[in-house]
This record gives structure tokens, sequence and C-alpha cells, in this order.
């Protein structure tokens, strides 16, 4: 089998220099081929394929990537504006490659593992291998195929059963080449009774058109509790595509609170799938764009046993001449009685020239549940304006107080001060520019 | 209190406003001094709300004739923050719920923009925390209201003392409450109306807006003026509201 045979020119560029790696175990070896096979034989997606209607990726397509060169990793002084000081243990990556020296892995508690999946393919291989690369399925996405195909590494997140993370783990991708095309990976297992908050977290030293194409698969067990925060603040030249699988035992309990911000074009799948009865999830989602961004969100509920409950709020804030997408699918499977699932998405446009494409998505093959979704569109609210006008405040700041509120709503949720603070001056200061 | 050589705050002649094309205030002339409280009253529909708001500068009132000087300068070439820095407040009927701002950082915001442009110092959140605290006392309001969200979920009284809260904060030279009274229990009304009293001093002026004579039982007014049809067709003394509560409105139109 070669590398270099693929159906797809662009895949075919991405795939340069690929080599099978001569090590590792077995089954890690099997799906990597096949993934390999899968990203040779599918094409890249055009807006003529329903997922991907609003979202053109075709200056992705159009940009050169090159391989990762090796190069020192940042000073701890460069990314520690990055560091969430909550988080104790922290796993950093460097275009990919894991940077032991700007990481933190010391005082893990007992039955609490993070490490990088080189390491634990041969330390932890029995926690792995039934979950890596087995619930984001590549078989039809060709960049989570292209991601598997290139897994050598990435960050792995282990709770042992009943045992509770104390501290958030911060998991930091940062990209310092320009023109790279790197495939950042991240599993966390939650076993039975776990409990534990991750934050992914994706920044750059670059102002480059470099290319992050992420995926990560999180699994709870019985009764486990996962809390994720994503942060997505990629350079304004950059893409991001980004595939989450999320799989949840009986009566798991998952909040995701996904934030984008950077990034030219950002694409985020995050697919959670209800395995077991009674779980509780909680979607947050926050696109905050301007310029020429493009930022889509398509979220998956798959409600495939009974007793699920779901809330999602989704938010864009969209300026300038950018462009949201949102499509936030709820499946009922049958049998899947007693559902109860809600999904909120709102949009506040800034601009005359800013676009936002919401589709909410209702699929129920069951017939006792509740479902429910909205979704709204609009400008700031000229009500809400003109009464901070009337308490002294100018329409700038007026405006960028009511911007921030919008936001405020998902981020102020998100369990970490320091990123709640840190987010907060972010939206600030991008509200203040658009 | 009436001194008849006292500033004149507010002077209005023949104000015409519209909502929507339709014009509600049709020359509407009204004189306020420093020291003054007055009461503008009259039925639903009479043009009272439209011009409170048209004072504040709401862009949906739209003025289609006369001036308003407020203390002397053109109030028409000002912003509505711009109003509101030179010392023009409103005491909004309605409220609006702002989700998503404390009420802390809205009062400290407000608080420190007004401050800054009258050349006074600002206060950092702690300095702010106290002196807003012991202005909450005045108005019996529970300090948690600094933690939610601006109005949101306040209850009508709640909302009206809040209002009050902004103006004792602001310390405007003129106030127009909007029908502060409306949606306050008898209790919330003493508290509200006596915190009003408080703030009325010899250099400053109430505009009351109320449908009701009621509140005029706490906060006694120098003038009762009586609106109808976009106009002030009567002007007493505090005699007037009484008999306005017992007689209605009807015999004024008809006099």
């Amino acid at each position: 089998m070669s590398a270099v045979t693929a159906s797809h020119p662009y895949v075919e560029a991405l795939l340069k220099g690929y080599e099978i790696p001569r090590s590792g175990a077995s089954w890690l070896n099997e799906r990597r081929a096949h993934a390999l096979e899968r990203a040779n034989a599918l094409s890249v997606p055009t807006t003529r394929d329903e997922d991907w209607r609003f979202t053109d990726i075709s200056q992705l397509i159009k940009t050169n990537f090159q391989p990762i060169a090796s190069s020192s990793p940042p000073a701890m002084s460069e990314i520690s504006a990055f560091v969430a000081p909550e988080a104790v243990l922290r796993l950093v990556f460097v275009d990919g490659v894991f940077a032991p020296v700007l990481s933190s892995t010391r005082g893990m508690s007992d039955g609490v593992v993070v490490t990088p999946l080189a390491l634990a393919f041969g330390t932890h291989a029995a926690a792995i291998e039934p979950h890596l690369a087995r619930h984001a399925t590549f078989e039809n996405d060709v960049f989570t195929a292209l991601n598997t195909a290139y897994l050598r590494d990435g960050a792995c997140v282990l709770i042992a059963k009943d045992r509770k993370c104390p501290a958030p783990v911060q998991l930091l991708h940062i990209s310092i080449q320009k023109e790279a095309a790197v495939h950042p990976r991240c599993l966390v297992v939650a076993e039975a009774g776990a409990e534990c908050t991750v934050i992914e977290d994706y920044v750059t030293l670059t102002d480059g058109a470099y290319f992050n194409n992420a995926v990560t698969e999180i699994v709870a067990g019985e009764g486990a509790r996962v809390t994720h925060v994503r942060l997505q603040r990629e350079a304004a030249g950059a893409f991001h595509i980004a595939n989450c699988a999320v799989v949840l035992a009986k009566e798991a309990y998952y909040a995701s609170h996904a934030i984008s911000l950077g990034a030219r074009l950002s694409r985020l799948n995050l697919n959670v799938l209800q395995q077991g009865e009674g779980v509780e999830v909680k979607l947050d989602g926050l696109a905050l764009i301007s310029g020429r961004q493009l930022a889509d969100s398509h979220t998956l509920m798959d409600h495939a046993r009974a007793h699920g409950k779901c809330q999602q709020l989704h938010k864009c804030i969209v300026g300038g001449g950018a462009h949201a997408v949102f499509n936030g699918k709820i499946l009922v499977r049958p049998g899947a009685q007693l559902t109860d699932s809600a999904q909120q998405t709102r949009t506040l446009l800034l601009s005359d020239k800013a676009r936002v494409d919401a589709k909410p998505q209702l699929e129920i093959f069951a017939d006792d549940v509740k479902c429910a979704h909205g979704a709204a569109i609009g400008q700031i609210d000229a009500e809400q304006l003109f009464y901070l006008q009337s308490r002294g405040l100018s329409t700038e700041s007026a405006r960028n107080l009511l911007t921030y509120a919008f936001a405020a709503e998902v981020v102020d949720r998100i369990p970490v001060p320091s990123l709640v603070e840190r987010l907060e001056k972010v939206v600030l200061a991008q509200t203040q520019a658009a | 209190m009436i001194h008849k050589d006292a500033k004149v705050l507010l002077e209005v002649k023949g104000l015409r406003a519209k909502v929507s094309g339709t014009e509600i205030v049709k020359g509407l002339d009204l004189v306020v001094r420093a020291g003054e409280v007055h009461a503008i009253m009259g039925p639903n529909g009479s043009g009272k709300s439209t011009f409170a708001k048209a004072l504040a500068g709401h862009p949906a009132y739209q003025v289609s004739g006369g001036t308003v000087a407020f203390e002397g300068k053109n109030l028409f070439e000002m912003t509505p923050e711009a109003r509101s820095r030179a010392g023009l407040f409103l005491g909004f009927q309605y409220p609006v719920e702002i989700p998503g701002v404390s009420n802390s950082a809205f009062l400290r915001l407000a608080y420190n923009t007004v401050q800054a442009a009258r050349g006074k110092d600002e206060l950092d959140p702690l300095e702010f925390d106290d002196y807003v605290r012991a202005k909450m006392k005045l108005l019996e309001m529970d300090a948690a209201f600094l933690d939610r969200s601006v109005n949101e979920g306040f209850s009508g009284g709640e909302k009206k003392r809040n209002e009050i809260l902004q103006m004792a904060l602001l310390e405007p030279r003129l106030a127009i409450l909007d029908e502060t009274d409306s949606g306050l229990d008898i209790d919330a009304l003493r508290v509200v109306a006596s915190g009003v009293n408080r703030l009325v001093t010899a250099d400053n002026a109430v505009v009351l807006v109320t449908h009701y004579q009621r509140m005029l039982n706490y906060i006694v007014p120098d003038y009762v003026h009586v609106m109808g049809s976009g106009r002030i067709i009567k002007t007493g003394g505090k005699a007037l509201a009484e008999e306005l509560e017992a007689r209605g409105y009807d015999w004024v139109k008809a006099a």
C-alpha cells in the first residue's frame, strides 16, 4: 500500500511524506492502515454535500501545507498567557508534537492518568484499545480518516473507576509553524463513576495559514461525569477542522462548553451518542467571529436509549462580513422513550454584511418524548441600547456591553474562572474591533 | 419648594412629538425651576409618556416642533447619553431587562461614566460597592440585587426601586419619573416616595408623570399639570390632584 495514490489530489498533498509507522501494536497499525485506505478513497467535501452546504472549504484546498519541521518548542514565558492556572495537569503539544518541558504531569492522583498517547500505548494499552479510533468513525469522513492515518501521538486522559480528578486537565495545542498541517488527537476515558474536567485548547504563536485537523474521543462510563471545555482560538488566517465523538454509558453526565473565536475557517462536528439509559447532557456553544471569518458548528445529539436529557444552547455573534453556520440535530431513535431534549440557538448580527445559517433538525422515532427547538436571529435590542444610553453610556460602550452580555450566558457557565475572565476580555476586545 | 427667582432648569416651548408618524405631543409648554416638584397627570393617551421619552431622546419618538432648553442649552442637539451626563434622568415606566449584565457592573459603569463627564472622581469596584450599598439601604433594597442581571426577573416594585437607585447614584439636576408608582404596592410606594423625597434639594427638580393621585400623597407637588390631547390644559397646586382623583379627568376637558 502506498501513501500517495489518493483519489483526490488534495488528500494526496496532505499525505505527502506519509510513512507507515514500523512499530506499534498490531491493532493500532490496522486502524491506521484502514484509515489511510479510507483517506485515499474519500474525496474532500464541497458545498454540493448537504453537510457542507454553507461551508466552502476551497480556500483550505488551495493552500499548500508543508510537513512539520523539527524546531525547538517555545519558552514557557511565551505560552504562560495560555495556561489555565487551575489546571494542575497539563499536556502541551507544539504543532502536534508533545512538549514535555512545557507540560505538567506531576501530582497525578491515584487512578488519574494524563499522559501522551505515545507513552500510553505501552503502559495503558488495555484501557485505550477498546476506544481509540473506535468512536470517531472515519469510514465516511476524510478529515477523521486523515487524522487517524497520522495517529502517532496525542493527549490521553484516563480516569479509573470511581476516581475523581480534583482539578481541570488542560490539553494545550500550540501552533507555531506557518502552513503546517497538524492532526491533533485527544482521548478521554472516564470509567464508571469517574469524574473529570478537560480543557481542550487550541492557541497560536503565529499568524500563519496553518491547518489543524483535530479529532477527540470522549468516553464516559456508567454514572461518570465529564465536563469538556473546548476553546478554539486559532490564528486569524488558520483553518481548523475538528471532529469530536462523545459516547455515554448509562446515567453518565457530559457537559460541553465549545467556544470558537479564531480561524479564518473553522468547523466542529460534535457528535454525542447516548449508549445507555438516563444520561444527562449539556451542550453550550459560542461562535464569536468578525472580518471574513467562517465558523461552522454541526452537533448531533443521538438519543439511542431511553430517558436521556439534553439541554443545548448555541450562540453566534457575527460581525463584519463573517459567516456563522449552525446545524444542530437531535435524533431520538426507536425505543428512546421519555427523552427530554431541548435546543436553543440565538444569533446576534452586528453588521449588515454578517450572515448566519442556522438549521435545527429534529428526527424523532419514539412517541413518548419531549423535544423542543428554537432559533432566533437579531440585532442589538434598541430598547436596551436606549436604556444604557439614558444612563450616560456612549452608543459604543452600550453596544459593547450588550454584545458582551449576549456572550456571557455561555461564557459565565464555563467552570474554570481564569478562562471566564480571559474570555470576557477577548469578547470585549473583539466586539470593540467589530 | 417654589422660589420665583430660582434657576430655570427646563424650558419647553411649543413642543410637538411623533411616534411612528402620529403626532402625540401637540404644542406643550412647561417651565421647571430648581427646587420644584411638578406632577404631570392625565388620562391614558394624553401624551405624558411620549413627552417624557422625547425629553430623554428615545429614538422612536421624533420631535416635530418646538424647543426645549435644559439649563439654557438646546436639548435636541444632545445625544441621549449627553443629556444624561448633563443631569437629565428618566425613570422608566417599564425598565428593560438586560440578561448577562450584572446590576453592580451596570450601576458602576453608569456612575463612573457620569462622574467622569462631570470631572469628578470615579470609584473602583470596592469603593463603589460600599457607596451603592449605602444608597440601597435608603431604598430598603436587598444587596442581592447587585449580583443579579439588570432588572432580570425583578418584580415590578423591584424594578422601580432600581430606577430610583440609579437616580440616587447619578444625582440628576432634573429627574422625570414616568409612572414610577404603577405596579407598586402601598409599602413599596412609601419606600420609593421617601427615596425620591430624600433626593430633592433646592438645586434640582422632579417631574412626576402619573395617572393617579396616590403617589402625590407621599411626594407633595408644587405644581400639578393636566395633559389632554398632547398639551397641558390645566395647571394648579396639590388640590388639583385631589380634585382629579375625586372627579376624574372629563371635567377638565369640558372646562
